[in-house]
């Protein structure tokens, strides 16, 4: 049998062997200039070509004030989010009430893609700093939203009654018992949202300014600069799935026994 | 004064139950699980309710807990009627209802921590209760890292550290084993022999109503209403091999008759102390 570290070893060599192939794939379709009818890779640079185009922006002065503009925007959509989106889904999953008035123009919005609320954010908002950090917080809310109303109605009622029982007053039954109790469910959102609230960020970020990944990726687009878009794509990506791993490890390190292994069984 | 004398409260804990009867569910699907139920219990007595599944006795108990209200009768601990769930009355449910998000000692604590006592004090109560049930080793793991009766023992005493006047058990050892059900039925009687409050334990094991209790009240079939109220004779301490002598058996044979004469059709569901019709 395998030791546990052979198997990790294994799993990594097969993770970057995957990124590899699919690297390998492209330089070869770009190079060959394939044409397969249904997609072409004729105006595709190859990843040659992207490579270089990456390290011109990073050794370009402009490199930094994109990702950092970038990171703003998305952490105050995000934190708004996470703010809204967490009180919203407690109060939202406790209270019929709650649920009756503020479901219905949620549910409502939620459908409504990043791109169609752009005219609108810039008629909202006094600055197109706000109406950008508008466009990511609504990438981030639902999905925050929705698992913080999951996991409140999904807390197990005997839970709440023991807690009654032991003396706990509602404000603590709150913070003791369903808060807690949701908190897998909320993290698991938290994550989701990281990644839509970036994926909203090419969107947020054509509204205008100067600066940012999305409004890079954007602009090299306008002047048909394909490398760069790649670029810019795949700068995304990667700060996407960073701070999303970055929330995993955060939430697992907040959620202790949700992760510890069961000693017995 | 020693921590275990002040648990005991032998002047308070008395349940007094005028005609009491509980309706559960919703428009036709309402049905009376107790009906026209009286009975009286002392300060620090043990009393097991036994009847027939979905007889009402978790209801009951569900209504002592203030989980349930009475639709007729009063149900009174020490003179004043039941309103809602308070730490004075403490309820053990079958399945533990630990906060697993909390270890042993501070699921222990909670009780402590709701009436605003500091923490390190809150934490010296947990872990003399822990002590009491024989888990101080054990107060750091989470409740899953506990065994099935571990995690029994941590409920009652998060239950106990409050110093109730009723402990409420519902079925508590019911989804245990069997060597481990007879050991936490000695050591419920150990716990109780020191921290002398009322308990009130159902079960429809008559074993262990024999075992554990001063008296049994045995209940019929839905809706539930009291068929006969026994006095169980034996001496205290109890040790286990009592359920091997001749008057045991005599109870147990005339128990058996009761519950059975009266047990017709298919049983019914089991009901929850929370009021639902069905259990976890």
């Amino acid at each position: 049998m395998e030791s546990s570290t052979e198997t990790g070893i294994v799993r990594w060599v097969l993770r970057i062997a995957s990124i590899a192939v699919c690297l390998l794939i492209w330089q070869t379709a770009s190079t060959l200039r394939l044409n397969l009818g249904l997609v072409t890779f004729v105006n595709v640079p190859p990843p040659t070509e992207v490579f270089q185009a990456a390290l011109d922006f990073v050794q370009s002065s402009k490199a930094y004030d994109h990702v950092t503009s970038s990171l703003q925007r998305v952490g105050l959509g995000y934190v708004i989010a996470s703010i809204v989106g967490i009180a919203l889904g407690l109060a939202i999953g406790r209270s019929r009430h709650a649920a009756d008035v503020l479901l219905p123009p949620l549910e409502i919005l939620r459908p409504i893609p990043a791109v169609a609320w752009i005219p609108l954010a810039v008629l909202l908002f006094p600055s197109s700093e706000a109406s950008m950090i508008y466009i990511t917080f609504i990438g981030a809310l639902f999905p925050i939203l929705l698992n913080t109303i999951h996991g409140v109605e999904n807390v197990d009622p005997r839970l709440i009654a023991s807690a009654k029982s032991l003396g706990g007053t509602q404000s603590a039954i709150l913070r003791e018992v369903i808060l807690p109790g949701a908190a897998p469910s909320i993290v698991t959102g938290l994550a989701i949202g990281m990644g839509t609230s970036w994926f909203c960020l090419v969107t947020a970020e054509m509204i205008s300014g100067q600066f940012g990944i999305g409004y890079y990726t954007w602009e090299s687009y306008t002047i048909q600069n394909y490398a760069d878009i790649i670029v810019g794509m795949i700068l995304i990506g990667f700060l996407g799935m960073g701070s999303s791993a970055l929330l995993r490890w955060i939430g697992a390190t907040l959620t202790p026994w949700h992760t510890v292994g069961s000693a017995r069984r | 004064m020693s921590g275990r004398e002040r648990l005991a409260k032998p002047d308070l804990g008395r349940i007094d139950a005028e005609h009491v009867s509980i309706r559960l569910g919703q428009g036709e699907h309402a049905f009376e699980a107790v009906q026209d139920v009286s009975f009286a219990i002392d300060p620090g007595e043990l009393v097991c309710l036994i009847g027939p599944s979905g007889c009402g006795k978790s209801t009951l108990l569900g209504a002592l807990a203030g989980h349930i209200a009475p639709s007729g009768g009063v149900l009174k601990v020490d003179g004043s009627s039941v309103r809602g769930p308070h730490p004075e009355r403490g309820i053990v449910f079958q399945h533990h209802t630990l906060f697993p998000w909390k270890t042993a000692r501070e699921n222990v604590a909670f009780g402590p921590k709701m009436r605003g006592v500091k923490k390190a004090e809150r934490r010296r109560q947990a872990g003399e209760i822990l002590d009491l049930v024989g888990l101080s080793d054990f107060s750091d793991r989470y409740p899953k890292q506990l065994s099935g009766g571990m995690q029994q023992r941590v409920e009652i005493a998060r239950v106990l550290v409050n110093k109730p006047r009723l402990l409420l058990m519902d079925e508590p050892f019911g989804a245990l084993d069997a060597l481990t059900r007879m050991k936490m039925q000695e050591l419920l009687l150990d716990i109780w022999t020191r921290v002398r409050t009322t308990v009130v334990f159902v079960t429809h094991d008559i074993d262990e109503a024999l075992f554990l209790a001063d008296r049994i009240i045995v209940m019929t079939p839905r809706p539930g209403r009291i068929l006969e109220v026994i006095r169980v004779p034996f001496e205290r301490p109890r040790p286990a091999e009592i359920v091997a002598t001749p008057e045991f058996g005599q109870l147990k044979r005339h128990c058996l008759e009761l519950l059975h004469v009266r047990s017709y059709g298919d049983p019914l569901p089991r009901l929850s102390p929370l009021g639902g019709t069905a259990d976890a």
